[in-house]
């Protein structure tokens, strides 16, 4: 299906990331957003303050991030596509709520402008701090979607992707940008309408009597019925059957958690994303993400003109993470390197992959500015040493 | 120097615990309050601060301008990390580890933080009845962040989140009446004060100190950047708001309310929205609506002069 062309402001634009973001929701059909200002993320609802009632959605501020994150949960189930926009200390705040729409189902975007914590932390400058807690920072087992995205550009691009995955999966998406990349301006190009794809939740393709709303499909989604229409939904945080009613047995428990977790981990191929530089003679492997993997190209271009054989790797859908082709990979290369701005996050998942073939070094950065590329570089040559 | 028209300087305390050095903007009435009202307080007292334009405009290192204890909490929190300072205090004199004296415990927080995001720890240390000063120092909006609307923005003001224009004429609900919600939890004193008139927000702190129990100050606080005027304005827009009715001063001393500044003629709403650039948008019957029901309001107040309520 191709874009509603009210939201899609088709051009060439010179825009920031939290600006691109905002683009990026519109054009997917995102006409409700709940939110409540915080640095570095309050560009993204000024904008759609401004943009989304031209193109009859609906902006409100809430009184916290606690009501702004359910908010867009009831705006879900109204048959809306939703987001909410935070960073550090309000995402943190949103918890309970994302541990909601995973166990519920619900389709909803979060955008974490990332700044550098913990607590109130440093709010006007970068980090990437939060990427273990958005896969794991709700109780319970559960999995979630996070994307990290590099440029403007790509705010735009995989905003769109992320109301798609959302849309697919009824799974919250993070989307995991920072504030390098929120405040960094860049030349936006927006496709015309009939250029973009655009998913839409799967209704009920049988019988009203028949319908159950927690029964999954073959891709383990279940159908989500629009509401008004005359099917029987019942939504609850409490472990549920697949009418919805709560069932207290282990049996549900199992049936209903490990199909929320396989509906991702199974699908893995269907979201991972990876991008790859010079990687088929790589002897090292330079895994970054988000705002670190620009970074890592300066560091790249060095060590290639030194005559080293160094690749980029890069995630551009963090969680699930890409798990088989990194395995693959870790049998071809003597090492990782994986520059995060934290003092260790994604770099665990990389070790545990690549254990017993590959060594996996951490080069990490507490956030507040970036990485030096050349610091990068001398962990690389130490390596090849 | 009880009322709110005397004006005696020297009676004025003189010793400073809120000092230069700090980084508010050009005609900042919300800075002016805080100074005031440590003034009042002296130094014997601990401030619980929530994220907000006075935490970062006086804490960044070397340039504190706080010369008393002072912590800064989150943004939803500082009236329970006052609760908590308070009963520690209390016990720690109770075991006797401290000598038992006055310390006045103070929660402090923007309009955001008081009456969006923090009300719930306000309302909970409200009703447990901590022996504490609240001061909310009302901008009407979220500065700090760049100037969003809050439940505490007046009705037609223009902000990033409420953007006036062709589908909106900036903000479209009336403002939150936090004092009164203070007052509903039955405590002995809330009051409005405005540093624009310095003596009566003087004699209103001094009686918060004296209330055994939890008091409420809930402070007018012009914000010429955010609210787009002329920087030396400030004090005299906090003076219009009070005399068109938008920011009456009044008090509620155990349960009983006192208008502090009785209006009966109020002015034209025009002479307070005027000088500000977030109401210019509004046109003369958006205006004459609003008037109306600034006018009714105060009506209401007045009805209940001198009542317990």
């Amino acid at each position: 299906m191709s874009a509603d062309p009210k939201g899609v402001l088709t051009g060439v634009h010179f825009l920031d990331g939290d600006h691109a973001c905002c683009e990026g929701a519109l054009a997917a059909g995102c006409r409700v957003v709940f939110g409540y200002p915080i640095t570095p993320s309050t560009e993204v609802v000024e904008r759609i303050a401004r943009r989304i009632p031209t193109v009859g959605g609906v902006f409100v501020q809430m009184e916290d991030e606690i009501a702004s994150s359910i908010a867009i949960q009831g705006a879900a189930w109204g048959g809306q596509k939703v987001m909410t926009v935070s960073s550090g200390p309000g995402i943190s705040l949103m918890m309970e709520h994302i541990g909601y729409a995973a166990m519920t189902e619900t389709p909803c975007v979060f955008i974490n402008v990332q700044r550098a914590g913990p607590s109130t932390g440093l709010p006007t400058l970068a980090a990437q701090g939060d990427m273990m807690q958005a896969r794991w920072g709700s109780h319970g087992d559960y999995e979630i979607i996070a994307i990290s995205p590099n440029s403007p550009q790509e705010c735009f691009e995989l905003t769109v992707h992320a109301f798609n995955l959302a849309e697919r999966f009824r799974v919250p998406v993070m989307f995991m940008m920072d504030e390098s990349v929120g405040h960094m301006t860049e030349r936006v190009v927006i496709p015309n309408p009939e250029q973009l794809k655009i998913e839409n939740r799967q209704p009920p393709t049988g019988p009203k009597e028949e319908f159950l709303a927690y029964r999954p499909k073959k891709n383990m989604v279940p159908e989500m019925a629009p509401v008004g229409a005359g099917y029987k939904i019942h939504v609850t945080g409490l472990t549920h059957d697949e009418r919805g009613y709560p069932v207290m047995t282990p049996e549900v428990q199992h049936g209903l958690v490990v199909r929320l977790v396989d509906k991702i981990r199974k699908q893995r191929d269907q979201i991972c994303i990876n991008e790859e530089e010079q990687i088929e003679d790589a002897e090292v492997v330079i895994v970054a993400y988000g705002i670190t993997s620009r970074v890592v190209l300066r560091t790249l271009q060095m060590a290639r003109d030194k005559g080293l054989k160094v690749g980029v790797f890069r995630p551009v859908v963090v969680w699930p993470f890409p798990e088989e082709r990194l395995r693959q990979l870790a049998k071809q290369v003597k090492a990782f390197v994986v520059p995060e701005l934290n003092l260790g996050q994604v770099v665990l998942e990389v070790e545990r992959i690549a254990a017993g073939d590959a060594k996996t070094i951490l080069v990490p950065h507490a956030g507040g500015g970036l990485h030096d590329p050349l610091q990068i570089l001398q962990v690389v040559e130490e390596v090849l040493r | 120097m009880e009322g709110p028209n005397v004006f005696a300087a020297r009676l004025f305390p003189q010793d400073n615990f809120f000092v230069s050095g700090h980084r508010a903007c050009q005609g900042c009435a919300e800075v002016l309050a805080v100074r005031m009202v440590h003034q009042v307080l002296g130094r014997n007292t601990i401030v619980a601060s929530a994220t907000g334009c006075m935490e970062i405009i006086s804490s960044s290192y070397p340039d504190t301008a706080w010369a008393i204890p002072w912590i800064h909490v989150a943004f939803e929190n500082s009236a329970a990390v006052a609760s908590g300072v308070e009963t520690g205090l209390d016990i720690l004199m109770k075991k006797g580890k401290i000598p038992r004296r006055r310390i006045q415990v103070v929660g402090m927080g923007g309009d955001g933080a008081t009456a969006d995001i923090g009300l719930q720890a306000l309302s909970g240390a409200l009703e447990r009845g901590h022996n504490m000063i609240y001061v909310c120092y009302d901008n009407e909006a979220y500065m700090n962040t760049g100037i969003q609307r809050s439940s505490s923005t007046p009705f037609g003001a223009a902000t990033t989140t409420s953007p006036a224009g062709k589908q909106s004429q900036g903000q479209s609900t009336w403002k939150k009446n936090i004092p009164m919600i203070a007052a509903a939890h039955n405590i002995p004193y809330v009051a409005t004060a405005s540093p624009s008139y310095p003596f009566d927000l003087v004699a209103k702190v001094k009686k918060a100190m004296k209330v055994k129990g939890p008091a409420y100050l809930h402070i007018f606080s012009c914000c010429p950047t955010g609210w787009r005027m002329k920087p030396e304005l400030a004090i005299a827009i906090g003076r219009l708001a009070v005399q068109t009715g938008s920011f009456p001063l009044y008090e509620i001393e155990n349960g009983k309310l006192e208008i502090n500044l009785p209006t009966p003629e109020l002015r034209p709403l025009k002479d307070y929205l005027k000088p500000q650039g977030r109401f210019r948008h509004l046109d003369d019957a958006t205006i004459a609506e609003i008037e109306l029901r600034v006018q009714a309001e105060y009506r209401k107040l007045e009805r209940r002069q001198g009542q317990v309520l």
